[in-house]
């Protein structure tokens, strides 16, 4: 199985990043454009078969590595 | 007798200026502890020093406060064992859970490699009894990511409980979004934990020890530790 794990900051916690990303969106003169803000994307091929499982490993290492949860939220898909 | 170690990350830079900082100014070289060993020596002081551990890979901090080693740091903080992490090593102490918050990406986005004026919080926990509360200090920062974040519930009991160190202000101790060089929420520079026995500090004590460096105003972190330590023989 795959797990395909999306971080992202939490709401109120200054992306600095985004914002310079936001402000070079606009210089290519596109319009329509907002908020930016920049998360990772972490991939992870995983042996287990079970679901349920699977998700209980999932949330253990989004828990205690992949996102520090004092500034991001996570959020996964397992297929 | 001063029994110190630091723990050398791979990617630490600022391992052997600390281990020199703590010899001249102690009389007592500290022991260099790998992060894969599973073990620190009896220590009196653990350091965790700057750099770039792992490569700043994944968040600051983040894959070093996994390391082998780290679990017997923490266990022997909680324990009771003082500990200092500067700058990266703050860093990883907040990863680590031994601090709360953390340490986001400056608000400039630049690195930013300088002298600040620091207001002396706190003089009385283990690693700053030499200061003076209120006294202002030069010390250098050296950061891409210092810019300390925590919830407003947290910042406010570390102002209650008189666990912030050190605040980023101006020569003459004056603290504002002016003078604070990171972005970090109340200029915090250093904090400490319920104990006042890890200390968690951006700025760079270890470079500025004597005068031969441009300044001796960092030198007191390792007097107060020094002092300390004779004092709980």
């Amino acid at each position: 199985m795959k797990a395909k794990i999306k971080i992202t900051l939490k709401n109120g916690v200054l992306d600095p990043q985004g914002k310079a990303i936001e402000g070079a969106v606009k210089g290519l003169g596109i319009s329509g454009v907002g908020d930016v803000r920049q998360g990772k994307y972490i991939e992870v091929d995983l042996s287990e078969t079970d679901p349920t499982k699977a998700k209980a490993i999932v949330e253990q290492m989004c828990k205690d590595l992949l996102a520090n949860t004092v500034i991001e939220n996570y959020s996964y898909e397992i297929g | 007798m001063l029994r110190a170690s630091v723990i050398v990350f791979p990617g630490s830079n600022c391992d052997r200026d600390v281990e020199t900082a703590i010899t001249r100014v102690t009389g007592f070289a500290p022991k260099m502890v790998w992060h894969g060993d599973a073990s620190v020596p009896a220590s009196d002081v653990i350091v965790l020093p700057g750099g770039f551990s792992y490569g700043d890979y994944l968040r600051c901090g983040a894959m070093a406060a996994h390391s082998p080693i780290m679990k017997d740091v923490i266990a022997k903080a909680n324990a009771g064992t003082p500990v200092i992490g500067i700058c990266n090593g703050f860093q990883v102490l907040c990863e680590a859970g031994l601090l709360p918050g953390a340490l986001l990406r400056n608000a400039s986005l630049h690195f930013i490699c300088r002298d600040v004026f620091l207001k002396v919080e706190n003089d009385t926990s283990f690693f700053t009894k030499c200061y003076r509360k209120d006294e202002v200090i030069k010390v250098p920062i050296a950061h891409g990511e210092g810019n300390y974040f925590a919830d407003e519930e947290t910042l406010n009991r570390l102002e209650g409980e008189g666990r912030v160190a050190f605040r980023y202000s101006d020569a003459d101790g004056n603290v504002s979004a002016e003078t604070c060089p990171n972005g970090a929420q109340r200029n915090i520079a250093g904090i400490t934990n319920e104990t006042g026995r890890v200390l968690g500090m951006m700025p760079h004590p270890e470079r500025l020890y004597e005068n031969a460096l441009g300044g001796t105003d960092g030198r007191r972190v390792f007097e107060s530790i020094l002092l300390s330590t004779l004092e709980a023989a």
